[in-house]
């Protein structure tokens, strides 16, 4: 199983429109504001991982190379992970195994995007070989709209009926993000506004998919004995999963979506939890689509499948409910891609460690972090706890 | 935080790369068969399944597959999209519908467009498309060994 990991601390920036600041200035935000968080110091730190969602979207190839500096690895070993979407719950696995295996006492992990500098659906395209697929996924907004749809009508859910999931969680999201510092989208939505929004894939509408943020986010991982050193509350792993599909988006089943369903249960066997509603105080589930955000509750375990828009209209998995969903506002307010998963694994630490200010939980002890990525291909999930 | 654009120096750039993506033999077959009105897809020795478009080895049993089968160019929704945005480079314009296919006699979906049908509305065409519906493929006179041969799969009446 490896040696126990802490996660000591977290910097995220601030997102939005960054034309403020140049990509590795952008990145050195979150870098320094993590070594300020924990007063660790950028000479004690073994190895760095880095990562992003696909270069094409930088239009600058390795850019761990490009961001050496920032990064504070001149000297050490650096690591890149690459996993779309996914890429920071990747990151943070990777820091996991490197502390893990014993190989270093203290792993700097970051994650960014700056994406008003490229084009992400474009970028997301090139996911797609060019001889067959290319041709008909229309970009994220695309493949996910027709794995929500393929869900819907597998589990006979009723159109009405998921719209109106569908637009509590963009009004309760985008609504949570003003106690968020680091949310990009904040706004006070009216069920008029969401159900009429103009049509990006349909049925999914313009306030059921994320925002392009501009963000970075770097997190330090520990071993037991560096943890001690710092002698303050820290979030410990106790669960990691991750899964992945055949390539071919017609392959796999993607309504009882198997890498989802794999991945969160390798993590709840490690982590020993057998009933994630009842175990888990919090969840920081990977949601840039309204629609698609549904079918990860049932994949998840945290409640049947069919069952997610019935419970979530009856506010189960609210703030106030039994099992908060994202109560940073989310990916759907707040999506720089590379770094997106990442802020999950650090809001999932922030609660546990009862420093997630006007968005804390109250005695939150055991929170989940999720990100997926690819064409319906990749999800990863890490478990945090509060105590080792 | 929202920052003025025009505050700042914006650097306009393009990468532009060519590239020539070798088909291999199977696909070579399979673009082929697509020139004479014909998909072709691969069943599998062990698990005994068809898999569309053609493949050279089975991708859960991971042995090598040889036994080529013409498959039907009927089958049914399994689910869709109507796309109604666009971004740079997208290959194929909006407004579209995406779709996976279960074709007839296969055990995968076949990802291709759905079609021949008014697109203008979106509400009309979510009263028109249905999973389960059946769609036949439909081809476009000249054909040069490319996916979109097949112009679509519209409904069958």
């Amino acid at each position: 199983m490896g040696r126990p990991v802490a996660i000591l601390g977290s910097g995220q920036t601030v997102h939005g429109r960054r034309f403020d600041v140049s990509y590795p200035e952008l990145v050195k935000e979150a870098v320094d504001a993590v070594f300020e968080t924990t007063g660790i110091s950028p000479a004690d730190i073994d190895g760095v991982v880095f990562g992003t969602m696909p270069s094409m979207m930088e239009g600058v190839a390795l850019t761990h190379f490009y961001f050496a500096d920032v990064l504070r690895s001149v000297g050490k070993p650096i690591l890149k992970t690459e996993t779309c979407g996914s890429t920071g719950v990747s990151l943070a696995i990777t820091g996991y195994y490197w502390i893990a295996s014993g190989m270093a006492d203290l792993v700097l992990v970051v994650g960014s995007e700056k994406m008003h500098e490229g084009d992400a659906q474009a970028t997301m395209t090139t996911v797609l070989e060019p001889f067959y697929q290319r041709f008909f996924i229309s970009g994220a907004p695309g493949v996910f709209s027709m794995q929500s749809q393929g869900w819907t009508v597998r589990f006979g859910i009723p159109e009405d009926k998921i719209r109106a999931a569908a637009t509590k969680l963009s009004i309760d999201h985008h609504h949570d993000a003003f106690d968020n510092p680091y949310a990009h989208i904040k706004k006070r939505l009216t069920e008029d506004e969401v159900n009429n929004a103009r049509i990006i894939t349909y049925p999914v509408r313009l306030w059921d998919v994320c925002p392009t943020s501009d963000g970075a986010c770097a997190m330090l991982f520990a071993s037991e004995k560096a943890a001690k050193k710092l002698g303050k509350k820290v979030a410990w792993v106790k669960g990691v999963g991750y899964s992945g599909d055949e390539y071919w988006f017609g392959d796999s089943d993607k309504a009882e979506w198997q890498c989802a369903i794999s991945a969160s249960r390798q993590a709840y066997e490690m982590a020993g939890i057998k009933n994630p509603r009842k175990e888990l105080d919090v969840a920081e589930v990977y949601n840039p689509f309204t629609f698609q955000e549904l079918l990860f509750y049932e994949c998840f375990g945290f409640c049947g499948f069919g069952e997610a828009c019935d419970l979530t209209l009856k506010g189960v998995f609210g703030r106030d409910g039994e099992l908060p969903i994202s109560p940073s506002g989310g990916v759907l307010c707040t999506n720089p891609i590379g770094a997106t998963g990442l802020n999950r694994v650090a809001e999932a630490a922030l609660q546990v460690t009862g420093q997630a200010g006007a968005h804390q939980i109250p005695g939150a002890k055991t929170s989940l972090a999720h990100a997926m990525g690819g064409v319906v291909q990749f999800n990863g999930v890490m478990i945090l706890g509060s105590e080792k | 935080m929202e920052m003025k654009h025009e505050d700042y120096y914006i650097l306009e750039d393009q990468v532009s790369i060519p590239y020539e993506n070798a088909y291999g033999l199977t696909w070579t077959r399979f673009f082929e068969g697509l020139k004479s009105e014909k998909i072709f897809g691969s069943r599998c020795g062990k698990c005994n399944r068809v898999l569309v478009p053609m493949r050279s080895y089975c991708p859960r049993c991971f042995i090598e597959i040889d036994d080529t089968i013409e498959v039907s160019q009927e089958g049914a929704i399994v689910a869709w999209v109507l796309t109604e945005y666009e971004y740079f480079g997208m290959p194929t314009k909006p407004p579209f519908i995406g779709a996976l296919i279960r074709l007839d006699g296969t055990d995968c979906e076949f990802v291709h467009l759905v079609g021949g049908i008014d697109l203008s509305n979106p509400d009309q065409v979510r009263k028109t498309v249905k999973n389960g519906m059946k769609v036949r493929a439909v081809w476009k006179e000249e054909k040069k060994g490319h996916i979109l041969d097949i112009k679509y799969f519209e409904p069958v009446k």
